[in-house]
């Protein structure tokens, strides 16, 4: 990772690689919704609402996953003292908050007809919506303090603090009753969903990482030309 | 050790001496139960329903408004400066202070909570088993707004920040010490004892957590 440390080195490096990444979403989008909406069968109890499954759980997965890209970030701010670490995670903050967002809405929209309710106050549901807090605390604590440096250094903190929620959404279902169905993919003993619905579900899931990671590089670097601009008008004397 | 002590001595001090941090808190506490069956209803059965549940979270509210108390007058008068650059690590300024917190407003919150709930018509069986709870969850209340004061504390309009910062981590302590409150044996033994392991890590983990965040705004 150090080698990545150098903040020109890293923008030379992303500009390569944004168009490859853009070109690999845009077919696994295409190859997994075809897949979720063509191939895979409606499901004998749910029906054709099963599809939203394409769309709710891949967002569930790609929040808790930035959420850890974003702690991990933070503690490699804090050990490394990495350069970019902090852009990385700050970065990262509003795009996880939009996975989460867009997982709590597909799941209350699949919610309305399965459980005949927008929202349920369950376990997992639950816990999701406060990952959604987090997110909103860590970006409002970089808005709040006007110094980059002091805000980047506060931020790691929240961001390392806010990490005891992820372990808690992922074995939340096995730790209360809860409405929500049990984890069905990521289990000990394999998957117990069909192959038919499993295969777009991991494609899926896979476009959501490409499509974070493109939304992630592009983010990062207009943050890195927004620091350098800031410090270039710090240095005329104007003011930033 | 001996500055821990003298340390907490002095704050414990200072509060008595200044007055208002428990009174203000109890009032609000108050306060906030009186509004509570205006919005309900006046229905006894409900209320004694609601009771365990709306003690919890007015307690929760109570020790989230002074919480931006902890650090803030140390920081603005230059005293926690002073007590950084002293022999005693800040993560045992950080401890002396959430315990002078603890003790000045969320210990006096949670034994009086439970009392105050005979206003909400809380059953009585009920009082001792909210009582254990309500005292085991506020070491980690403390804490954990020690946090949250740490992250704060040099911010305008901190108070609101405070909030959403803090309440999602308050949400464990609230789930655990609900069902500790239930009166049922088989739930409340278990969630005891959770509801103490969470006080234990909480008065580990706070204090790094609380002092890595001053350390940013000593700076």
């Amino acid at each position: 990772m150090q080698q990545f440390a150098n903040p020109t080195r890293f923008l030379k490096l992303a500009n390569a690689a944004l168009p490859y990444i853009w070109i690999i979403t845009l077919a696994l989008f295409a190859v997994g919704l075809y897949g979720a909406l063509g191939t895979a069968p409606a499901d004998y109890q749910q029906g054709e609402t099963v599809r939203i499954m394409f769309v709710h759980v891949p967002a569930a997965w790609a929040a808790m996953m930035v959420y850890s890209i974003m702690a991990l970030a933070s503690a490699m701010a804090i050990i490394f003292r990495h350069p970019l670490a902090d852009v990385a995670a700050k970065t990262a903050a509003p795009i996880g908050a939009v996975f989460c967002f867009l997982a709590l809405a597909t799941g209350s929209l699949w919610g309305k007809p399965m459980w005949g309710a927008w929202w349920v106050w369950d376990a997992r549901l639950t816990s999701m919506f406060v990952l959604m807090l987090l997110y909103v605390g860590y970006i409002a604590i970089w808005q709040a303090i006007e110094e980059p440096s002091r805000a980047a250094m506060v931020a790691r903190i929240v961001a390392l603090v806010g990490f005891i929620n992820i372990p808690i959404i992922k074995f939340s279902v096995e730790w209360w009753n809860s409405l929500h169905q049990p984890a069905s993919v990521f289990r000990i003993g394999g998957p117990t969903i069909d192959r038919s619905m499993l295969w777009p579900l991991l494609v899926m899931g896979l476009a959501y990482t490409f499509l974070f990671l493109a939304l992630h590089l592009v983010s990062m670097r207009s943050e890195l030309g927004a620091r350098k601009m800031r410090n270039l008008l710090i240095a005329r004397g104007g003011r930033s | 050790m001996k500055a821990l002590a003298g340390l907490l001595r002095r704050d414990l001090l200072l509060a008595a001496r200044q007055g208002g941090g428990v009174g203000t808190a109890l009032g609000f506490f108050l306060t906030v139960l009186v509004l509570l069956p205006i919005g309900i209803g006046p229905d006894q059965a409900t209320l004694q329903r609601l009771a365990p549940g709306m003690l919890w979270i007015t307690l929760l509210l109570s020790v989230l408004l002074s919480a931006d108390r902890i650090f803030q007058q140390d920081f603005e008068d230059g005293s926690l400066d002073v007590m950084s650059m002293s022999a005693l690590p800040l993560e045992f300024v950080v401890l002396a202070k959430a315990m002078a917190h603890w003790l000045t407003t969320s210990l006096p919150l949670a034994v009086a909570a439970p009392f105050l709930g005979i206003l909400l018509n809380l059953e009585t069986a009920t009082i001792w088993p909210l009582l254990l709870s309500m005292i085991l969850g506020s070491i980690g209340l403390s804490l954990i707004a020690s946090i949250g004061a740490s992250l704060t504390v040099n911010l305008r309009r901190g108070g609101l920040l405070i909030s959403i910062l803090i309440l999602p981590l308050y949400v464990p302590i609230l789930v655990f010490g609900l069902s500790a409150s239930t009166g049922d044996a088989n739930i409340a033994g278990p969630s005891l004892l959770i509801l103490s392991a969470m006080a234990l890590a909480s008065l580990v983990l706070a204090p790094l957590a609380a002092a890595a965040a001053l350390r940013a705004y000593l700076k």
